[in-house]
C-alpha cells in the first residue's frame, strides 16, 4: 500500500474560496489543491494495486497453462502447489479489496466530502 | 468444452419428479410474492430502473453477487471441476479477481457519473448521440448473449429436475422460464428483482455452505483426503488435481485458455447487468461497499464450489455426471441427491432454477433499460421523454427480449453454460470496458475513439466467434454438418485478439481525430467521478 506523506496543507483551499467555487465551476475545483491531492492519492494506490493483481493473476495462469508440472508438485498430502497458488489468489483478492476499502475510507473520503460540500454549498447560495 | 453438452439419452430420473415439482413451485410462488410485495408502484424511471436508489451497500452487494452467481457459476464451474478437476478451479479464479477492477476503477466513478446505463457515463463525457447509440448496441448484444447462456442452461436443468427428457418438453420448460421471468420484470421492476436476487443469493450461499460442510465431513475435514478420494474415483487419476486436463491438450487449447482468462478478468467490469446495479444505491460510497460485499460472497462461494466439484467427482463419479441430462451442469444436483436424498436434491435444483429466473430477469431489465433509456428517450426523444412513456417502452422491450431469449435459448440448448458465459465476457471486455476506462481516465478521449473501440471490439469479438470452431468445423460445433467449415480462427474464445484490438482502436481513433476533446467536459467528469458533485441522488443520501 502506498502511504505518501501529505504534501503541503491538504486542507488549504489554494485559491478556491468556499462559496466561490460554483461561480468558476468544475475547472476551478479541478485546479484546487484538494482535488489535485485526491487525484494523486487515487492514482498512487490504484495504479500499483491494479498492476499487481493483474500481473499476479497472469503469472498464475501462465504457470498453470505452460508449466503444469510445477503445479503438480505436492505440498502436503494430495494438496499440490497449484491448489495453494489458487487459494492464494483468493486470499490476495480479499486482501486487496479490504485494503482498498480501508485506505479509501481514510485517505479519500474526507477530502472528497470537503470538496463536494464546498461546491454544493456554493450552488445553493 | 462443448463436449460436456447434454446428450439425448433418456433421463435417468433422480429424486421424485412430483416432490421436485412441489419444491420448485414453492420457490417460484415465494419469489413472485417477494417481487410483487417489494415492487411498490414503480412510477418513476428511477424506481423502475434503479429501485429508487434506495438499497444499502450490503443489500446491493448480495444482489450483485446473486446476479453474478448465475447457473454458470453454481452448476457450470462445479461441473467442470467434477469432470476435469483443477481446470474448473482456474475458471472460478478468473471470475473472482476481475472484481478488483470493478471495485477500484469502476464502481465509484461509474455511480457518480451516470444515471441508469453505461451510455449515460459515455454521454456525460462526450455528449455525442452516435456514442450513446453504440453503447446501447453493445449493451444489448452482451445482455442477449448472456441471456442465451442462461436460457440454454434452464432447459437442461429442468429436464433433470422434473424428469423431462423429450426435446419438446425441454422447449416448453424454456418458454415457461421466459414467461415467469417477464412476470418478475414487468411487475417487480428493479426493486422487486433485486429483492428476489437478495433472497435467492442468500439461500444459494447457505445451501452451498451446508453442502460443502457435508462433503468435508465425509472426508474427515481433510482437504487432502477429499482430493485423494476424488482422484481415486476419476478415470484420469491424479491428473485431475493439476491443470491441463481440459486445456493442456495442445498449444491451441493452451492459448485458448489464456484468451479465456483475459476475457474473465476484464469482462466482469464490462457486464451491463452488473454495472447497472451500481445505480441502485444512494451514492458512490455505498457502491464501493456493495462491491466489497460482492467480493466476499463470490469468493467464498467459489471456494465452496471447489469442494463441491471434487466432492461430486468422488461421490457421484464423472461418468454418471456426463451421462445425466445437462452433463457437467448436473454435478451439484446429483451430489445433493447422493448426500441428502430427494429432498436436498429438490431444494438444490429449485435454488438453481430460481437462480436462472432471477439472473434472466436482471439481464432483461438491463437490456430493456438500455433500449428505453438510451435509444427511445435519449436518441428518439432527445432526452425529453415522459417517464410514463419511457417505462412503457421499457416494458414492451422486455417482452420482446423475453421472446428472443426463449427462441434463442431453445436454439442454444445443450451448449455448455459456462462456455457460453465465457464468450459473453469476451464481448463485454472488448466492446464495453475500453470506452468506459478511457472516458473516465483519459483526458484526450474523443467521440471517434469511443465509436472505434465500441464497434471495433464488438465486431471483432462477435466476428471471431462466428469464424471459430464454436460455430463450424469441429466435432462440438453448432453446425453439425462437417462439410460446412468456415472456422479460420483457431480459438474458441476471442478475448486475446478482440480485447487488445478494442483498446488499440480506442487509442487510434482518438489520436487521429482532428477534433480534440473538450477539456471542460473532462474536468466536469473528473470532479464528478472523484467527489460525487452533481451525481444522481438516492432516496437516502
Amino acid at each position: 500500500m502506498a502511504f505518501q506523506p501529505r504534501v503541503g496543507n491538504a486542507s488549504s483551499t489554494a485559491g478556491t474560496q468556499p462559496g466561490r467555487a460554483s461561480a468558476v465551476g468544475y475547472e476551478a475545483v479541478r485546479a484546487s489543491r484538494d482535488f489535485w491531492t485526491i487525484q494523486r492519492r487515487f492514482g498512487s494506490f490504484v495504479r500499483p494495486a491494479c498492476t499487481l493483481f493483474i500481473v499476479w493473476y497472469f503469472l498464475f495462469v501462465i504457470i498453470a497453462v505452460f508449466a503444469p508440472g510445477f503445479m503438480r508438485i505436492d505440498v502436503f498430502g494430495d494438496v499440490n502447489v497449484g491448489l495453494c497458488f489458487g487459494v492464494l489468489q483468493f486470499v490476495s483478492t480479499f486482501a486487496i479489496a479490504l485494503g482498498y476499502r480501508n485506505w479509501a475510507r481514510r485517505r479519500l473520503d474526507p477530502l472528497s466530502d470537503r470538496l463536494r460540500h464546498r461546491l454544493e454549498g456554493g450552488e445553493r447560495q | 468444452m462443448t463436449g460436456v453438452a447434454a446428450t439425448s439419452t433418456p433421463a435417468p430420473v433422480v429424486g421424485t419428479p412430483a416432490l421436485n415439482f412441489v419444491i420448485f413451485a414453492f420457490f417460484v410462488v415465494v419469489t413472485l410474492a417477494i417481487a410483487v410485495n417489494a415492487a411498490g408502484r414503480n412510477r418513476s424511471t428511477t424506481d423502475y430502473y434503479a429501485g429508487g436508489r434506495a438499497f444499502t451497500g450490503w443489500q446491493n452487494g448480495i444482489a450483485i453477487g446473486g446476479d453474478y452467481l448465475s447457473a454458470a457459476s453454481f452448476l457450470g464451474i462445479a461441473g467442470i471441476i467434477a469432470i476435469y478437476g483443477y481446470d474448473g478451479f482456474l475458471y472460478s479464479i478468473g471470475f473472482l479477481v476481475g472484481w478488483l477492477l470493478v471495485l477500484m476503477l469502476i464502481s465509484e466513478p461509474f455511480r457518480n457519473t451516470g444515471r441508469y446505463t453505461m451510455a449515460d457515463v459515455l454521454d456525460l463525457r462526450l455528449k455525442a448521440p452516435p456514442v450513446r447509440a453504440a453503447a446501447a448496441v453493445s449493451t444489448l448484444t452482451v445482455s442477449l448473449f448472456y441471456l442465451l447462456a442462461q436460457m440454454a442452461g434452464a432447459g437442461a436443468l429442468v429436464s433433470l429436475l422434473l424428469g423431462v427428457s423429450t426435446a419438446a418438453g425441454q422447449d416448453l420448460v424454456v418458454a415457461v422460464v421466459g414467461i415467469l421471468m417477464l412476470f418478475y420484470v414487468l411487475v417487480g421492476g428493479m426493486k422487486g428483482t433485486t429483492w428476489v436476487q437478495i433472497v435467492k443469493a442468500s439461500i444459494l450461499a447457505a445451501g452451498a455452505a451446508v453442502t460443502t460442510f457435508w462433503v468435508l465431513s465425509k472426508a474427515g475435514f481433510s482437504l487432502s483426503s477429499l482430493l485423494h478420494h476424488a482422484a481415486a474415483s476419476s478415470a484420469a487419476g491424479s491428473k485431475v488435481l493439476g491443470p491441463g486436463l481440459e486445456y493442456g491438450v495442445n498449444t491451441t487449447t493452451k492459448l485458448d485458455f489464456v484468451s479465456l482468462a483475459l476475457a474473465l478478468v476484464l469482462g466482469t467490469a464490462g457486464l451491463p447487468h452488473v454495472l447497472m446495479r451500481l445505480y441502485t444505491v444512494p451514492n458512490a460510497r455505498e457502491a464501493r461497499r456493495s462491491v466489497v460485499w460482492t467480493i466476499w460472497l463470490v469468493g467464498l462461494f467459489y471456494l465452496c464450489t471447489l469442494v463441491l466439484g471434487f466432492g461430486a467427482m468422488w461421490l457421484v463419479g464423472g461418468n454418471r455426471i456426463l451421462a445425466a441430462p445437462g452433463g457437467g451442469d448436473s454435478a451439484v444436483p446429483l451430489l445433493a441427491d447422493k448426500l441428502g436424498g430427494t429432498l436436498l436434491f429438490g431444494i438444490v435444483a429449485a435454488v438453481a432454477f430460481a437462480t436462472i429466473l432471477a439472473v434472466v430477469a436482471g439481464l432483461t431489465i438491463t437490456a430493456s433499460a438500455s433500449f428505453a433509456h438510451d435509444v427511445y428517450a435519449g436518441l428518439m426523444r432527445n432526452g425529453n421523454a415522459e417517464p410514463a412513456d419511457e417505462i412503457r417502452v421499457a416494458r414492451i422491450t422486455a417482452v420482446v427480449i423475453g421472446f428472443v431469449a426463449v427462441v434463442g435459448g431453445i436454439a442454444a440448448k445443450g451448449i455448455d453454460v459456462a462456455f457460453l458465459v465465457g464468450l459473453a465476457f469476451a464481448i463485454a471486455a472488448s466492446a464495453n470496458l475500453p470506452s468506459i476506462l478511457y472516458s473516465l481516465f483519459w483526458p484526450r478521449f474523443t467521440e471517434r475513439g469511443a465509436l472505434w473501440s465500441i464497434y471495433g471490439g464488438l465486431i471483432s469479438a462477435v466476428g471471431l466467434i462466428i469464424f471459430s470452431p464454436v460455430l463450424s468445423g469441429s466435432s462440438t460445433a453448432l453446425i453439425t454438418d462437417r462439410h460446412i467449415n468456415f472456422a479460420f480462427f483457431p480459438l474458441n474464445n476471442p478475448g486475446i485478439v478482440a480485447i487488445p484490438l478494442a483498446f488499440f482502436l480506442g487509442w487510434l481513433g482518438t489520436v487521429t481525430d482532428r477534433r480534440s476533446a473538450d477539456p471542460a467536459r473532462y474536468a466536469r467528469m473528473q470532479v464528478r467521478a472523484l467527489t460525487g458533485v452533481g451525481a444522481e441522488r438516492g432516496a437516502r443520501t
